[in-house]
């Protein structure tokens, strides 16, 4: 049974690992977390993020934003890195969330057959 | 649309958050007594002037710029009508908004609960600076989550963290399920 006191043994876990990564995340998750989103299936393509970012301690942040304005090709994932350069995932569901993490996250590679680009330009 | 009661809930505290609260208290208050199901979400948000109000339960209400109609308040008028239920808006401008629901708990149409340990920890993660009070209750027996006390046991570390959150699902959804068994 879980108690509140676990969390005095996870603060010191986070504060060791904070510690070894200083100067930040390199990268930016950010979901779509609208009714839109909500109802096309964000919550749990959200909860993945969290999860395999847990697991692997991947080197992002996983946040929220409102409504995107594309509300037709929710759920959608947005990455952004360091240099501020954007990438918009679009139908995005809990496997391909785990993808989008370790492809483009872990091995810097953007997977095009998931972005919008690839939708609006035909790129079927 | 919406496929279960945790899920609609997340709308309405997603709203709570929209409107720049820094203190929510949700409640979701089972009674097999009375066969009803209440929930509810109080925030201290920015409120809405009685026109607003009156007119949020209407899919063509929206502060949005991105998009036409605002559809988590009405998706709720929905579920409450559907299910014997009855939805109640009260809200002052600058001080905050109780949106209640109720259903009857046998309702054929009632969707499931859902999981309320990840709905929290979703709010969680998407406003990290605001409070969150979660209370579930099944007739006197109750569970409490209050982030202010996590908060105050992490000291610094973010209560963000993708570790942390995962935790605090559990442990609410264990909370639940604790509530739950008594009931029985
Ligand atoms: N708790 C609240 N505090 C202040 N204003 C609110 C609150 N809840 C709703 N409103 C107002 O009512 C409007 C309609 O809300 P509703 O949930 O129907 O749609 P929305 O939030 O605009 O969009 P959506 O839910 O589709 O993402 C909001 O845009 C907001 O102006």
């Amino acid at each position: 049974m879980k108690s509140l006191e676990d969390l005095k043994k996870m603060r010191e876990a986070a504060l060791n690992k904070v510690q070894m990564r200083e100067g930040g995340k390199d990268y930016r998750v950010v979901v779509g977390m609208a009714t839109c989103g909500i109802a096309a299936g964000a919550r749990p393509v959200l909860n993945r993020l969290v999860e395999e970012t847990a697991a692997n301690d991947y080197n992002c942040v996983v946040t929220q934003t409102g409504c995107i304005g594309m509300c037709i090709y929710e759920p959608i994932v947005e990455v952004f890195g360091k240099e501020g350069e954007h990438t918009t995932y679009i139908h995005v569901d809990p496997d391909k969330a785990a993808r989008i993490l370790e492809e483009h996250i872990k091995n810097g590679h953007v997977i095009e057959e998931y972005t919008v680009d690839a939708a609006v330009n035909g790129g079927k | 649309m919406m496929p279960d009661l945790a899920t609609h809930l997340l709308e309405i505290i997603q709203n709570s958050i929209a409107a720049g609260a820094r203190n929510v208290c949700i409640r979701v208050l089972e009674s097999i007594v009375s066969n009803t199901i209440v929930m509810e979400v109080e925030d201290d948000g920015k409120g809405m002037s009685e026109e607003t109000v009156r007119s949020v339960t209407d899919p063509f209400t929206t502060s949005r710029t991105t998009r036409k109609v605002g559809l988590g308040t009405s998706f709720l008028k929905g579920l409450t009508d559907a299910c014997d239920g009855s939805l109640s808006i009260e809200s002052e401008l600058g001080k905050g908004t109780t949106v209640t629901a109720k259903v009857r708990r046998d309702h054929i149409d009632l969707p499931g609960m859902g999981d309320f340990g990840e709905m929290i920890m979703i709010c969680i993660q998407g406003a990290e600076e605001c409070d969150i009070r979660f209370e579930y209750g099944v007739d006197e027996n109750r569970f409490l989550f209050d982030t202010a006390e996590v908060k105050e046991m992490l000291e610094g570390v973010s209560i963000a963290e993708p570790e942390i959150l995962i935790w605090i699902r559990g442990y609410i959804n264990e909370g639940i399920e604790r509530v739950k068994e008594i009931g029985l």
